[in-house]
């Protein structure tokens, strides 16, 4: 098993008020089977040994499936490699003397909260906005009730696997939501329980999408390529389409 | 529901109204180009076409209205498309770079703010050149026209800042579009995931096809081209 030796440049910000600057640290022993999130934790206790303050990221279920992970790594979000999130990134991927960039992701609406960790609520108001199917609560209705046409289930359910990481807006020149926000309309837009509130939610999200401060979308579909669950920009037109047919 | 114009004014519509008006200056760019073409045909091809356009009279002003409505319209939506892109990200990356694969990233994409502002200014100056510059009147069929082909020919002939930098500028157009077509074609929700690398691919070449074709006609005059024209003095 080879080990390496890691430098690691990484943005330390106390508070978000606090303007933030990179500090240089310095890993051996960096195990190649290792996650890049284990790596980040070894320097963690290498620093809590030292008596200082551990750098602070977010993660919470190291399998790719919560979305709590958003590192941007030498300048693109979740890492070098395409449909994988941080906490499924690993250490082989780099090289021993590896100089890596660990950024937040940076967007006003993601304000920095301390080091890595960006308070991300702008997407639960944008899915608080119209990102639900209203329905009596009561005993779970027969699954079979409404039929669902496999092909329809089966594009709801790949728009469905949006694990609201952030990485879209994180990687976008413009800051945009739009994969996102995309990603979340298409998915109950397409199924038949999402139908009643169909134009209402679009209008609703869009709206918020905007109010939160994220950038337009100039058609760059960088946020396709840094998506982990591989969100298709298809999504994007599903919203506009429907934006137009909610006016119309 | 929001109204029309409140619609128009959300980061959906303003997406929409910057594809629309895209495609339609590209529409006007591939009739303007057929236009300078005429350079290279019957010597009076070229005022012949200009008397055709004069003839039109009141459509001719409607159209000339229209598009600079739509030009005001497009660069409008642009540039502010770019200020917030700015307002959105206060601080940059202090290391950034695509991830490659599907993303349409590129030289193109990022200087569409550049290359927009510059034709913005080329065209100002392009107008009062050409279509507010004085002109010497021809007879073509008994009738007096202004001789526009003399105008332009005096202008790229004598000129190596005039050649060369409309040249360059429509290197600048080529790169707007070239992320550009793709772009609106996208906005408007033409492409979908099958087309896109087709769109693309036809949105880039279409791109270079107009760039050359715009580019082509000043240095070619510069180089001693379009001389031979009866209508013209050449020296
Ligand atoms: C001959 C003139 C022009 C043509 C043919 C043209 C064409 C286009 C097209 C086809 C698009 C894609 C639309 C979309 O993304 O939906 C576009 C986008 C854009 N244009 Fe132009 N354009 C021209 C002039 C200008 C001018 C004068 C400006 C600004 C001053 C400008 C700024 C922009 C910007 C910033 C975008 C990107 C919009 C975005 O980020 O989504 N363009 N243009
Ligand atoms: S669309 Fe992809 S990148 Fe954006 S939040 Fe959802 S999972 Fe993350
Ligand atoms: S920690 Fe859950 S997706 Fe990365």
């Amino acid at each position: 098993m080879s080990t390496m030796t890691i430098k690691l440049k990484i943005w330390r910000q106390k508070n978000s008020h606090d303007p933030g600057h990179f500090e240089d640290y310095k890993l051996d022993d960096v195990n190649e089977h290792m996650s890049f999130l284990e790596m980040l934790d070894v320097l963690n206790e290498n620093l809590i040994k030292e008596g200082t303050d551990p750098v602070e990221f977010d993660y919470d279920c190291r399998e790719g499936i919560c979305g709590s992970c958003n590192l941007v790594i030498n300048g693109r979000a979740h890492g070098p490699k395409h449909m994988t999130a941080v906490c499924q990134l690993h250490m082989r991927e780099y090289n021993n003397g590896d100089t890596i960039v660990i950024e937040p992701p940076r967007a006003a609406a993601f304000p920095v909260i301390k080091d890595l960790v960006v308070d991300r609520s702008a997407f639960d108001r944008i899915i608080e906005a119209g990102g639900y199917v209203s329905v009596k609560t009561g005993a779970a209705p027969e699954a079979n009730l409404i039929p669902v046409p496999q092909d329809t289930s089966n594009i709801a359910f790949d728009y469905a696997t949006c694990i609201g990481c952030g990485a879209c807006v994180a990687a976008c020149p413009n800051s945009s939501a739009s994969l996102f926000t995309g990603a979340k309309i298409a998915h109950l837009n397409s199924l038949p329980q999402g139908q009643p509130e169909r134009d209402k939610r679009t209008i609703a999200m869009v709206n918020q999408m905007e109010k939160e401060g994220f950038g337009d979308c100039s058609n760059f579909a960088e946020c396709e390529a840094v998506c982990p669950v591989g969100i298709s920009i298809a999504s994007i037109a599903e919203m506009r389409k429907d934006y137009v047919k909610a006016i119309f | 529901m929001p109204s029309f114009t409140e619609a128009l004014q959300s980061q959906v519509g303003r997406k929409i109204l910057t594809g629309l008006t895209g495609i339609f200056l590209v529409l006007f760019i591939i009739f303007h180009l057929g236009g300078n073409l005429a350079i290279l045909g019957e010597p009076d091809a070229m005022n012949r076409y200009s008397m055709f356009l004069h003839d039109m009279g009141p459509l001719l002003w409607i159209a000339r209205i229209g598009l600079l409505a739509v030009f005001v319209i497009h660069a409008w939506l642009g540039i502010s498309i770019w200020l917030r892109k700015r307002k959105a990200r206060p601080n940059n990356y202090a290391v950034y770079s695509s991830k490659g694969g599907p993303s349409k990233q590129g030289l193109s994409s990022r200087s569409m703010a550049f290359t927009g502002v510059v034709l913005l200014i080329f065209v100002i100056f392009h107008i009062n050149t050409f279509a507010l510059g004085e002109t010497q009147t021809v007879m073509i069929d008994g009738q007096e026209t202004h001789d526009i082909k003399s105008l332009v020919i005096d202008t790229f002939e004598n000129s190596a800042l005039y050649a060369f930098g409309y040249a360059f500028v429509m290197l600048l157009l080529g790169t707007h579009l070239g992320h550009g077509i793709w772009s609106a074609f996208t906005s408007l929700t033409l492409s979908n995931k099958k087309a896109s690398a087709v769109v693309y691919t036809i949105g880039v070449l279409l791109a270079i096809v107009l760039a050359v074709g715009f580019l082509f006609i000043p240095l070619y005059i510069y180089f001693g081209g379009g001389c031979d024209a009866a209508l013209i003095n050449c020296n």
